[in-house]
């Protein structure tokens, strides 16, 4: 049999995978022509070009696997006509061929509508790789932009031309509110006022009357008084099915456009099959990957002898701007007497929520969500599988928030069928069976095995409760292992390492591990060894287990420098200090900031600069502020009694007594403090893993706080602390957090898997309960005794400084592709290309 | 060390000592205008050469990454964002289309040599 697919887009690809996986015969001879002259691509994600990916990285499959699965693949070389009659077809490039079957996925071209002066300079489309090509040329040249069409496609073009650099971005849609197709107008209004903060323009019922401007566009015409001036524009006011090829070869195909296809996805011809954003079913048009999916498996099915059909396909959508979550699914709109809505709209945190159920209020037929989309896959599922929903329908979308648990809904009750990957079409049962029958065991294996989770990767934490799920089910015991290489838990690994007294990567590796490591367990065991031993991190054996932060003592930057923070205990600095601070800087033409830590600072250095700069450094008292590693960080303090006409303790002298006890302890993360004078909290010690506030009668310890992505407010451990009782407890505490807890965990985390949470906790470190105290006092006071500082011993041994070049074989020479660029009086790294 | 058949004509490119390269860890080297990361896996008694520049942000950085194994398969991983690559084939292993191009490595007389004419084009 011989089948020929016209179009190499998303869903012409599918398709050929789709035929090969059922191709066990190999009696399939199949033929691809495609009018790009590059083998199919991810135009779902085509906006990630913008952000760096190359055409190279959007490819879905490429010439060799094409090769490798004997399929022709023809680019660069369209169609032009057909001949139902003969069963053959023409190329462009003059070649002809026979069919047996022949299936149509030439997809959509954008649609531009009759606007006077459509045909200006700097007017775009934004449908393929070039397109976007121009758009990146062009756009530094602009100041402003606009997007005509705010739907899905329009409001992502708009992000990305934010994302290009410029400043001024109007998007301009007829219709009175964005996205018509999927929100509903209370929802709009929340997610135009969203992106009004993101920084857009946004014109709601606006007729684009005319393209102003010469040869280059200079603005838009809306009326005879209203006009915008606009260096670029980008017109996304919908698609167009590109039918034109069927319609000359006389096929059916729709008033507006479209080839018109049964639920077998034949045409009128039944030798002639369309699919994907081409094909008409049922007087639509599905502008989303996922239903071409669906019907290239529809086709694949039918030619390959089974009877699968298409019988459409819900639009949910989750829109993929940053910064703005925008979900709707199922039937977003449904009203009637039939539909009772629930309706969250909190216009002080701009979130907007909208669900419809059936009148018994069991069944969930829709929604829309927005500036919170985290329920979208669960809702999505529960619409989709008719799962009956709770006594209480609104708690699925308010109940975790308030503390009550959801009841049900969790993946585990889907029923079997339900899709979990709707990109890829993937069931529970198929993701559940690669668990249980084929050994999977991580999400990156069930990708592999069943390609779930590759689209749009929404639905990876599913796949990942899922495989936990059917574990646990299966009465595995889910090990906490590091990696591949180490069975073990972080904790247990501590323990062993200690008793088998091992002093190197290698030596823990021999004796507990297996393989030769990778970038989880190296770090993690090095970090370990660091904690117990308190040995110097470069020591040979153990250098090139450091994360690469910690192997060169510095963190690396955007175009590979490095940037150096000397340790300023408690904030506090001279004058000459300073001075010598930027002496340095400017010798090494390093970029300065003062950080959110108090410190300072230096960007932009050479990795050949740094023993350089640091012998300067230490030379005027200065020591690593140890800003590379999972490490104490700083301790910030307030000013204090001595200063402060509300301060009760001197809170600085603490804090620096603080920051140079624990400085270059080795941690499984981070760790920060801060000590404030008074309840005013100026210091902000609530926010970090260890706080210290001074109180009439002592200091307030708190414990196990967070800034960062999650922030949580630290716990009071223990009241009115003298100096010396506040420091047992913060030995204590941290000792105990640095055996217990598991890799790149800080505090809050570790405490919020604690069982019996900072109650127990209290008990360990307070009343001792497990007779660990004097034992972690020691251990903690011969680390502290054992600090050296890390770039000291650097910068004095030959040995160790002779790593710190670019070329081993050209020392002397700086890396040249790091460029700097100006800015504000000061340097900047070059953009990533 | 690694053999590979080949037919192109070799160049060995003298790169440096064996010991100015960490145990299990790499080195960049310049070869002209070009950058090579070079890798000493002791443990596996192994050496091996890829292109320096790290596709995913073209940052000049491999040389700088952790080196380990996944399976048996040699591997570096980026500092930047722990992207992985095999140092066989070059090819990605941490699930994207990008690959790196490997070169074949020889150890004479405690000097290390790098095949810069020999070397496998992946694309
Ligand atoms: C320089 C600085 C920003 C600034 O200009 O002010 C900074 C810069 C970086 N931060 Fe930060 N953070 C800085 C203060 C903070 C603060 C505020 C504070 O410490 O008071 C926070 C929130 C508080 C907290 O950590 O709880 C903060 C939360 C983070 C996080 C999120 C941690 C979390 O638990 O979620 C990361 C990511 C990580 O560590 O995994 C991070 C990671 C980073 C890294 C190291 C990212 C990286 O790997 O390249 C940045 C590089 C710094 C560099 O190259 O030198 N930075 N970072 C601040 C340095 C403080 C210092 O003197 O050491
Ligand atoms: C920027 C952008 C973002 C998107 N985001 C999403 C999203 O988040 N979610 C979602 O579900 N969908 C999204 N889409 C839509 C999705 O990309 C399309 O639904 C999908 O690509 C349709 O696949 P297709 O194969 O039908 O068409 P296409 O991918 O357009 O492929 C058709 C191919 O046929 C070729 N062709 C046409 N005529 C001929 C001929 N005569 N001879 C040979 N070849 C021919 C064309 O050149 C083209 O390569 C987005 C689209 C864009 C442009
Ligand atoms: S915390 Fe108290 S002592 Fe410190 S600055 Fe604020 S008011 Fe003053
Ligand atoms: S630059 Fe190498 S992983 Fe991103």
């Amino acid at each position: 049999m011989k089948i020929v697919i016209i179009g190499n887009g998303m869903v012409g690809h599918k398709l050929c995978e789709k035929l090969i996986a059922r191709n066990s015969q190999q009696s399939l001879e199949l033929v691809v022509f495609g009018e790009d002259t590059r083998p199919a691509y991810d135009r779902v994600h085509l906006s990630e070009f913008f952000a760096g990916k190359s055409a190279r990285d959007l490819e879905l499959a490429g010439y060799d696997w094409y090769a490798e699965h004997h399929i022709k693949l023809y680019t660069g070389d369209p169609i032009r006509s057909i001949d139902p009659a003969t069963k053959t077809i023409h190329s462009h490039l003059g070649l002809t061929e026979n069919y047996d079957y022949l299936i149509l996925a030439t997809g959509s071209a954008a649609f531009v509508p009759p606007i006077p002066g459509v045909e200006k300079e700097g007017v775009f489309i934004y449908r393929t790789i070039e397109d976007l090509e121009l758009i990146r040329d062009y756009a530094p040249k602009v100041k402003s932009g606009a997007v005509i069409g705010g739907g899905l496609l329009g409001l992502e073009a708009a992000k990305a031309l934010i994302d290009l650099g410029i400043k001024e971005v109007h998007v301009v849609e007829f219709a009175p509110r964005l996205m018509p197709r999927q929100v509903d107008e209370a929802g709009s209004k929340i997610l135009q006022t969203k992106l009004e903060q993101l920084g857009l323009h946004i014109h709601t019922n606006t007729n684009t009357r005319e393209i102003l401007g010469g040869q280059n566009i200079t603005g838009l015409k809306f009326s005879d008084t209203e006009a915008i001036s606009t260096d670029m524009l980008i017109i996304s006011a919908g698609i167009k099915p590109r039918d034109e090829l069927a319609r000359h070869s006389g096929l059916a195909t729709g008033n507006r456009g479209g080839i018109i296809v049964n639920e077998k996805m034949q045409t009128s011809d039944p030798f002639i099959y369309a699919i994907g954003e081409c094909a008409l079913y049922n007087g639509m048009i599905y502008g989303l990957v996922a239903p071409g999916y669906e019907m290239a498996d529809a086709v694949a099915s039918q030619l390959m002898g089974d009877n699968k059909l298409f019988t459409g396909f819900d639009m949910s959508t989750k829109l993929k701007l940053i910064g703005v979550d925008v979900a709707s699914f199922g039937d977003p709109f449904s009203t009637g007497n039939a539909v009772r809505t629930i309706v969250l709209e909190d216009q002080h945190k701009n979130i907007y929520k909208r669900i419809n159920l059936s009148e018994d209020g069991k069944q969930l037929l829709g929604g829309i969500l927005i500036g919170e989309a985290d329920q979208y896959n669960m809702l999505l599922q529960t619409c989709k599988n008719k799962l009956v929903l709770p006594p209480d329908p609104e708690t699925i979308f308010l109940g975790e928030k308030n503390g009550t648990v959801r009841q049900g809904g969790g993946v585990l009750d889907l029923p079997a069928e339900a899709i979990i990957c709707s990109c890829e079409g993937i069931t529970k049962d198929t993701i559940c069976c690669s668990v249980t029958g084929q050994g999977c065991e991580s999400v990156d294996t069930i990708k592999k095995m069943t390609k779930a989770g590759t689209g749009c990767g929404g639905c990876v934490p599913m796949i990942k409760d899922l495989v936990t799920g059917t574990m646990k089910a299966q009465g595995k015991y889910l090990r906490n292992s590091l990696c591949e290489h180490f069975s073990q838990s972080r904790q247990e690994l501590f323990d062993l390492i200690k008793i088998h007294d091992l002093k190197t990567y290698d030596e823990a590796l021999d004796k507990l591990g297996a393989g030769h490591g990778c970038e989880v367990c190296k770090p993690a065991i090095a970090s370990i060894i660091a904690s117990l031993w308190g040995e110097m991190i470069l020591k040979k054996g153990n250098d090139t287990a450091q994360d690469s932060n910690d192997r060169f003592l510095a963190n690396i930057q955007k175009g590979g420098s490095y940037s150096i923070v000397p340790r300023i205990p408690g904030g506090e600095i001279t004058p000459e200090k300073l001075i010598v601070i930027g002496q340095v800087a400017k010798k090494y033409n390093l970029y300065t900031k003062i950080t959110g830590g108090q410190r300072i600072d230096m960007f932009g250095a050479h990795v050949t600069d740094l023993p350089l700069i640091w012998e300067e450094l230490i030379a005027a008292g200065f020591e690593s502020g140890h800003a590379y590693g999972k490490a104490l960080r700083t301790v910030k303090s307030c000013v204090g009694s001595t200063w402060c006409r509300f301060g009760l303790h001197d809170s600085v002298s603490f804090a620096i007594r603080i920051e140079e006890r624990y400085r270059g302890l080795r941690a499984p993360h981070k760790i920060k403090s801060a000590v404030s004078g008074c309840i005013r909290e100026c210091a902000e010690a609530q926010g970090k893993d260890f706080g210290i506030i001074a109180t009439e009668k002592g200091w307030n310890l708190f414990v196990c706080g967070n800034g960062g992505s999650k922030p949580q407010h630290a716990l009071l451990l223990a009241s009115d602390l003298d100096d010396e009782t506040c420091i047992k407890y913060i030995d204590r505490f941290l000792m105990f957090y640095i055996k217990t807890a598991d890799p790149l965990t800080r505090t809050a985390t570790w405490l919020n898997k604690m069982d019996g949470g900072i109650d127990y906790l209290r008990n360990v470190v307070v009343n001792d309960s497990l007779h660990m105290a004097e034992q972690w006092e020691a251990e903690m006071q011969a680390l502290v005794n054992s600090y050296k500082c890390e770039w000291k011993e650097v910068v004095e041994n030959p040995e160790l400084r002779k790593r710190f070049t670019h070329f081993v074989n050209a020392p002397e020479e700086k890396d040249p592709t790091i460029k700097f660029e100006p800015m504000r009086d000061q340097k900047k790294v070059a953009d990533w290309k | 060390m690694q053999t590979i058949t080949h037919q192109k004509t070799q160049a060995w490119f003298e790169a440096c000592h064996t010991h100015d390269v960490p145990h299990n860890g790499g080195v960049c080297v310049k070869y002209n205008d070009q950058q090579i990361a070079l890798f000493h896996f002791a443990r596996r008694g192994e050496w091996y050469a890829t292109q320096n520049e790290c596709p995913h942000r073209k940052q000049m950085a491999l040389s700088r990454g952790m080196i380990g194994t996944s399976g048996d398969e040699p591997k570096v991983a980026c500092p930047f964002h722990k992207k992985t690559f095999s140092l066989i084939t070059g090819e990605c292993i941490s699930g994207d289309e990008c690959t790196i191009k490997t070169y074949e490595v020889k150890v004479e007389q405690g000097l290390v040599y790098i095949a810069v004419d020999g070397h496998h084009e992946n694309y």
